[in-house]
């Protein structure tokens, strides 16, 4: 397959998962137990204006599949709709929070290729002593769900040690990524122990292959070896990998940005549930789901990037 | 364990071979997880007769205390006995996963075997459905579903249901395609058993242990997805003892100055996950031998 037609298909069902992603979130609304107008309403006094309100923004009074569509049309011009709880536009809302959340994800994805890389090439390249304490430092990070990593991290750094603050998103760039280095290593830690350990046994299978032992026995340097047999070959099933655990880290921060109370997406997802906010719930799970689906798509460019003999002729979805 | 046997072989040649005790040929670390897994499990069950408080019955003049003789594990920030909050709060943190990993692992059985057996158009429709649904968030399913239904431990287990039944689906219906071509199959076809008697009789019980091993290995994702929720304030409501809810109210006694809930809670869940995912990795090596 050549490279348009394979970017064409590709495409082609990312839009698919999106218009069922969106369906599904949209037609949930349904599901909910007394209809969607009084869901949307909720506890809140039903006054006639707000009544007036939802109807019109959730189109209520026409068939379903016009219903969906128009709400669809709007979300695609760039209209989520607004806040019950903020009264506010739902895109302004995201906007001022999507950078903590960005910047937490980037951070966290640094620390991950560092340490799970880092951590992996050493033990597959050492073995004895190394090896083991690795595998015994991954069993127990993959062990630790990530709230609990950042309990314990506040309770031993940040109310122990003092050395970080507990709680808050900080101000200034570098006051920012100081608030973030404990909940970027909770979000970071468990991945970071994945990867480390696909990288130290897809390097410790291709230490074992022919061709490296041939050309050890040829003298090739072992540096060398390692460099251009190895570590190359041995990358591709660390790239899904990464990809995997980056589009993961994003359903990640909605758990690690409540445990320490920053003000990202995360935070507002869950906040915004638990007050029955439907327009901002919409919109953040279509960010996250259109997040996590292209990162996916990326990792499969990359993927025939690093290694030209996988055809493009892989599964379309 | 089959290389302890070869060389039993070839040093006795006389006397025949000798299986290795079964603790050897379980492994010490699996073995382990199986007691952790068993006492956490019995103590939840028979909480009224194992914790020593009352987990619901406050003394405030009792509240934030360390370890001491009277509470062994300390108390929260009501004056709580946190060791019987511990074991109490097992019930919710285990079953909650146990029943999402029971709902699941039927469904994508179903799900996964009639792909596979009958092939064609309906193994090409399930696979796609399996396929979008990869392509979404796991964790997306539980919060619109709390989202819709409410905060909950029933709304989390049908969000986390569905977000785990494709899993189930893709491995079962990966066994099942595996083992349709054995000739074992076509044995049966010959003597004329029916289709749907030879999925049941015979395909289903040889993917046991596949299925056994996927379902363990996916447990212990479910018991942190869960714990998450509950944690998130999203899953089982206060004052429910709950693991994940312990952490919550924990860190709060913790910026107190008490910090021996939130340590003990999180123990609690990491050496559970720790157990299930030893056992699900000897499982699963079980399976590929």
């Amino acid at each position: 397959m050549s490279w348009p037609r394979f970017l064409v298909k590709r495409v082609l069902a990312l839009l698919v998962v999106l218009l069922v992603a969106s369906l599904l979130v949209y037609g949930s609304l349904y599901l909910a137990p007394g209809g969607p107008l009084s869901f949307l309403v909720g506890t809140r006094s039903a006054t006639p204006e707000l009544i007036a309100q939802v109807t019109a923004q959730y189109h209520l009074n026409d068939p379903f599949l016009v219903r969906y569509f128009t709400w669809l049309a709007d979300v695609l011009h760039g209209d989520l709709g607004r806040s019950l709880v903020y009264r506010e536009a739902v895109s302004s809302l995201i906007a001022s929070r999507f950078l903590t959340t960005l910047l937490l994800v980037v951070y966290a994805t640094v620390l991950i290729l560092l340490v799970g890389l880092g951590t992996g090439i050493w033990a597959a390249l050492r073995r004895g002593v190394a090896g083991r304490v690795v595998t015994g430092w991954n069993a127990a990070s993959l062990s630790t769900p990530a709230f609990v990593l950042g309990a314990l991290l506040i309770v031993v750094f940040a109310l122990g040690l003092g050395w970080f603050p507990v709680y808050g998103s900080g101000s200034g760039f570098g006051d920012r990524l100081w608030h973030l280095t404990l909940p970027a290593i909770a979000l970071a830690l468990s991945s970071a122990a994945y990867l480390s350990r696909i990288s130290s046994a897809s390097i410790t299978s291709e230490m074992g292959k022919e061709h490296v032992e041939t050309a050890m026995s040829r003298g090739l340097p072992r540096k060398l070896v390692v460099r251009r047999h190895v570590l190359r070959n041995a990358s591709i099933p660390v790239i899904t990998v990464v990809g995997l655990t980056i589009a993961g880290l994003v359903a990640g921060t909605v758990v690690v940005e409540n445990v320490f109370a920053l003000d990202g997406l995360g935070s507002l997802l869950v906040r915004a549930i638990l007050q029955r906010d439907y327009a901002v719930v919409q919109a953040i799970v279509l960010l996250l789901t259109i997040v996590f689906v292209l990162v996916n798509l990326i990792v499969d460019v990359l993927y025939s990037l690093v290694d030209p003999r996988l055809s493009l002729d892989g599964d379309a979805l | 364990m089959s290389g302890v046997a070869t060389s039993m072989d070839q040093s006795s040649s006389d006397r025949p071979p000798r299986r290795a005790p079964w603790w050897r040929r379980v492994g010490i670390a699996p073995l382990c997880a199986i007691v952790i897994l068993a006492v956490m499990i019995l103590a939840a069950v028979f909480a009224p007769l194992v914790a020593p408080y009352n987990p619901n019955s406050p003394d405030l003049l009792a509240a934030l205390q360390g370890p001491s003789a009277a509470h062994p594990l300390g108390t929260d920030a009501l004056g709580r006995d946190t060791l019987s909050r511990l074991i109490y709060g097992g019930r919710t943190t285990l079953l909650g996963p146990i029943v999402v990993i029971l709902l699941s692992t039927v469904l994508g059985l179903l799900l996964g075997v009639a792909a596979a057996w009958r092939g064609g158009s309906i193994d090409t429709v399930i696979s796609r459905i399996v396929d979008v649904l990869f392509s979404i968030p796991g964790i997306v399913f539980a919060l619109v579903t709390v989202a819709i239904l409410g905060a909950g431990l029933g709304s989390v287990v049908i969000g986390l249901t569905i977000a785990y039944t494709p899993y189930a689906a893709r491995v079962i219906r990966g066994g099942a395609l595996r083992e349709r071509r054995m000739p074992y199959i076509s044995a049966a076809w010959i003597q004329g058993r029916s289709g749907s008697t030879i999925a049941r009789r015979h395909l289903v019980p040889n993917i046991r242990p596949l299925i056994l091993a996927q379902a363990v290995a996916a447990l212990g994702f479910a018991v942190i997805d869960l714990a998450s929720m509950s944690f998130l304030g999203l899953g089982v409501q206060p004052p429910t003892p709950d693991w994940g809810l312990m952490v919550k109210s924990g860190l709060d006694s913790a910026v107190r100055g008490q910090p021996t809930e939130v340590i003990v809670a999180s123990v609690a869940i990491a050496l559970f996950v720790g157990a299930v995912t030893v056992l699900g990795d000897r499982l699963s090596t079980g399976v590929n031998k």
